[in-house]
């Protein structure tokens, strides 16, 4: 069976650009970029050049790249490294409530370790409201934390904004931009973001790899210790490859999805009764659509349409890779039944007009197939 | 897929047999709840992730596609809560039989067909069979008698039925554990679980302590007497859910002749107990009765009738009332006829159908 991906947030195809550099690099940077002879000073070349391409997708400087293993490891680091550097006995850190688990689950340590947490509530589009983040800043507040993109519903956050509040106030602002980079114009240089972090699986490369941007003078606890690599922000040995793979990745041309994303949504909408865009009132990533279907199991829909070939994804997976509905979805006052009922579509590279009208058409069939057999779903007209 | 060797080699079976098949595996409890009763190295806990580890294992061995279906809201409102309830009303509830009426058959049936599956397979041992006589789909037992599940299955409706497929019930457990061997399914030398899924240890007076704590709700103190069947107070107990009709152990009183529970009263909080001849009882009434291999007789008929999981069925005259109701009455009176326990009807294979005790 033909397979066509929609589910881009969660993961994306290898890019064949990116591929050609991962095998060049597995021939000419294996070596060791810390070591003194020609062999690393070449690994060291290509890596530095690496980083230069993950600068210039960014908008800021090559220094302030730090290499990490992914987005988790970046957003872990901007969080507990700043918050454990600072050795005020008192520290409060802003964030909201519908950040990724690496952010959240971060704060959670944090409140472990005694530092006082405010988790800001989104409005019903999903939107952080500036002049509630403003309020909730203290004379304690070390850091505010608030992602650039969500990665369910794709509502975009004005982090510029945000950031430049916090600076009045003299708080560091970290930003999640895994779902963001690549797909948003970034430029940190002319804001005054202090931190952002993305990852490279959600720009076509490998997983494993990701970067957190470091404002130059911003002060970071690390959090592995055991050599000077990152400019001893983050030991080990760097991934050379991955890193390649990620600036290759950021060089990458990437089309427009806005086209190709409202063609799915309006198709859907247009086909199928008693559905609902969530966050559709908020600037949006240009690829993602969040979908409410009344009446019906998000979890019955995805498998439906996984049996029919498309790739698409609800929620969040728990530990066992069951579906509990949304902290996200639920944030921003959805009830539960509406959240176990919505859907995310994401495209990226390779989705054609032709793959949306065929996913268009199977979304059509499996919810009416579905709500057929609902128990709980009668066709409302509002 | 549980996880176990029964779905399992269930899934191995239709797979070499050439079925399209999709495999699920039904999250219905959140381990991460009521962590006080957390035992180290207990087993036979449902939904743990090791489960599902070996479920999943098993589906990409037999390379089929795989998904893990949360239905633990529907499990703590048909199963877990009637559970706790039918306990502190005193009587001893049959989780195993709710799920299988309304999450196993009900909600993962409608996600079944939802999703485009015709049939559902479980590793249940059963069998059904379809009589053109009758046009009725029949439940009979097991060929392997020590692990019959008809006791819990007698709540099936004849659409529930026509769509499920027992491929193990006409297997012995250990040419099932062979069979799985033979087609290389991983987890063929894995322990049967055992006791209700979501009670670690079997201690169900711990998990509704556990329970009500969780949800914020009083336990309700039922301490109360422990009575003689002639009103004669003996000891005072600590409540009366911790207490079921037969039980002899742990009622804390010594006496001339061995004790047994004879009845609960969660009313005036009193436990009778009396001797064995006092647990026997000729007759009783079932509610929401099912009828599965025969329509609802008008006339008394005869069976052989099941009174809890562990019991011979014994000979008995069961008649129809009205409301979904029945009346059993047993040729020898039987020991220890429990409220909230099962009564399931059979004629030799067959199940006639069966209901809950009053």
């Amino acid at each position: 069976m033909t397979r066509f991906y929609f589910d881009h947030n969660a993961t994306t195809p290898i890019a064949p650009a990116v591929r050609e550099a991962v095998v060049h690099a597995l021939d000419e940077a294996w070596a060791n970029p810390s070591s003194i002879h020609q062999d690393g000073q070449r690994a060291r070349r290509m890596l530095e050049e690496a980083r230069a391409r993950i600068a210039s997708l960014l908008g800021c400087a090559p220094k302030e790249v730090v290499l990490t293993s992914g987005g988790t490891e970046a957003d872990n680091l901007a969080i507990l490294g700043v918050v454990r550097a600072d050795p005020r006995p008192s520290r409060h850190v802003v964030t909201t409530a519908v950040e990724h688990p690496a952010v959240l689950e971060a704060c959670a340590q944090l409140e472990r370790e005694g530092v006082a947490l405010t988790y800001l509530q989104p409005d019903r589009q999903g939107r952080i409201d500036a002049d509630i983040f403003r309020r909730q800043l203290r004379p304690t507040t070390v850091l505010a934390s608030v992602m650039h993109a969500n990665n369910e519903t794709g509502a975009v956050q004005d982090v510029a904004a945000l950031a430049a509040i916090a600076r009045e106030a003299g708080v560091l602002f970290h930003s999640d931009g895994v779902q963001a980079a690549g797909k948003l114009p970034v430029s940190l240089a002319s804001t005054a973001i202090s931190l952002y972090s993305i990852s490279a699986h959600k720009l076509n490369a490998p997983k494993g790899c990701g970067a957190l941007f470091v404002r130059q003078g911003v002060t970071l606890a690390p959090m592995l210790h055991g050599g000077r690599q990152e400019r001893s922000r983050r030991a080990g040995t760097e991934s050379v490859t991955l890193a390649i793979a990620l600036g290759a990745a950021a060089q990458l041309d990437r089309p427009d999805l806005t086209t190709l994303r409202d063609r799915l949504e309006q198709g859907i909408l247009a086909r199928v009764a008693d559905a609902h865009a969530n966050a559709a009132a908020a600037p949006r990533l240009p690829n993602t659509t969040n979908i409410r279907f009344d009446g019906i199991s998000a979890e019955a829909l995805v498998i439906a349409l996984d049996l029919r070939g498309f790739a698409v994804s609800t929620g969040a997976a728990c530990s066992s890779g069951s579906v509990e509905p949304s902290h996200v979805l639920l944030a921003m006052g959805l009830s539960p039944e509406q959240a176990r009922s919505s859907i995310r579509f994401s495209l990226g590279l390779g989705n054609t007009a032709e793959q949306v009208d065929q996913l268009i058409e199977a979304v059509a069939e499996s919810v009416a197939r579905l709500r057929k057999l609902s128990p709980t779903y009668s066709e409302v007209t509002p | 897929m549980s996880g176990g060797v029964d779905s399992s080699t269930v899934a191995a079976l239709l797979r070499r047999e050439g079925h399209a098949i999709v495999g699920m595996t039904m999250q219905l409890w959140n381990q991460r709840r009521l962590p006080e009763l957390a035992v180290e190295g207990a087993t036979g806990r449902c939904c743990s992730i090791d489960d599902v580890y070996d479920a999943r294992w098993v589906a990409n061995q037999l390379g089929i596609p795989y998904y893990v279906v949360n239905f633990e809201d529907r499990f703590e409102q048909q199963v877990v809560r009637p559970f706790v309830d039918e306990y502190l009303a005193g009587r001893t509830p049959i989780p195993c039989t709710l799920c299988n009426n309304f999450v196993k058959f009900d909600q993962f049936l409608e996600m079944a067909e939802g999703v485009g599956a015709r049939r559902v397979a479980t590793g249940h041992y059963a069998r059904i069979a379809y009589d053109e006589a009758t046009s009725r789909w029949q439940l009979l037992r097991a060929a392997d008698a020590a692990k019959d599940q008809t006791y819990f299955l007698w709540g099936l409706t004849q659409d529930q039925l026509a769509r499920t497929l027992f491929p193990l019930g006409h297997m012995r457990k250990p040419d099932v554990r062979s069979l799985a061997r033979e087609l290389d399914v991983p987890v063929a030398e894995k322990s049967d679980s055992q006791e209700i899924c979501f009670v670690p240890n079997g201690d169900y007076a711990a998990f509704l302590d556990a329970y009500l704590r969780e949800q914020g709700e009083a336990a309700p103190t039922t301490e109360g007497e422990l009575v003689t069947t002639g009103g004669r107070v003996l000891a005072h107990h600590s409540g009366v859910h911790h207490f079921t009709v037969g039980q002899r152990k742990g009622l804390g009183i010594a006496a001339g002749e061995p004790l047994y529970v004879i009845a609960t009263d969660p009313a005036t909080q009193r436990v009778t107990v009396g001797s064995n001849a006092d647990l026997l009882r000729g007759s009783f009434h079932v509610k929401d009765v099912n009828w599965i291999s025969i329509a609802q007789p008008d006339a008394p008929v005869r069976a052989e009738v099941r009174i809890r999981n562990k019991h011979t069925p014994a000979p008995a005259t069961v008649g129809a009332l009205a409301g979904n109701r029945a009346e059993v009455q047993f040729d020898e009176p039987q020991r220890a006829v429990t409220p909230g326990q099962a009564a399931v009807f059979y004629s030799g294979e067959q199940v006639l159908g069966g209901g809950w005790i009053e």
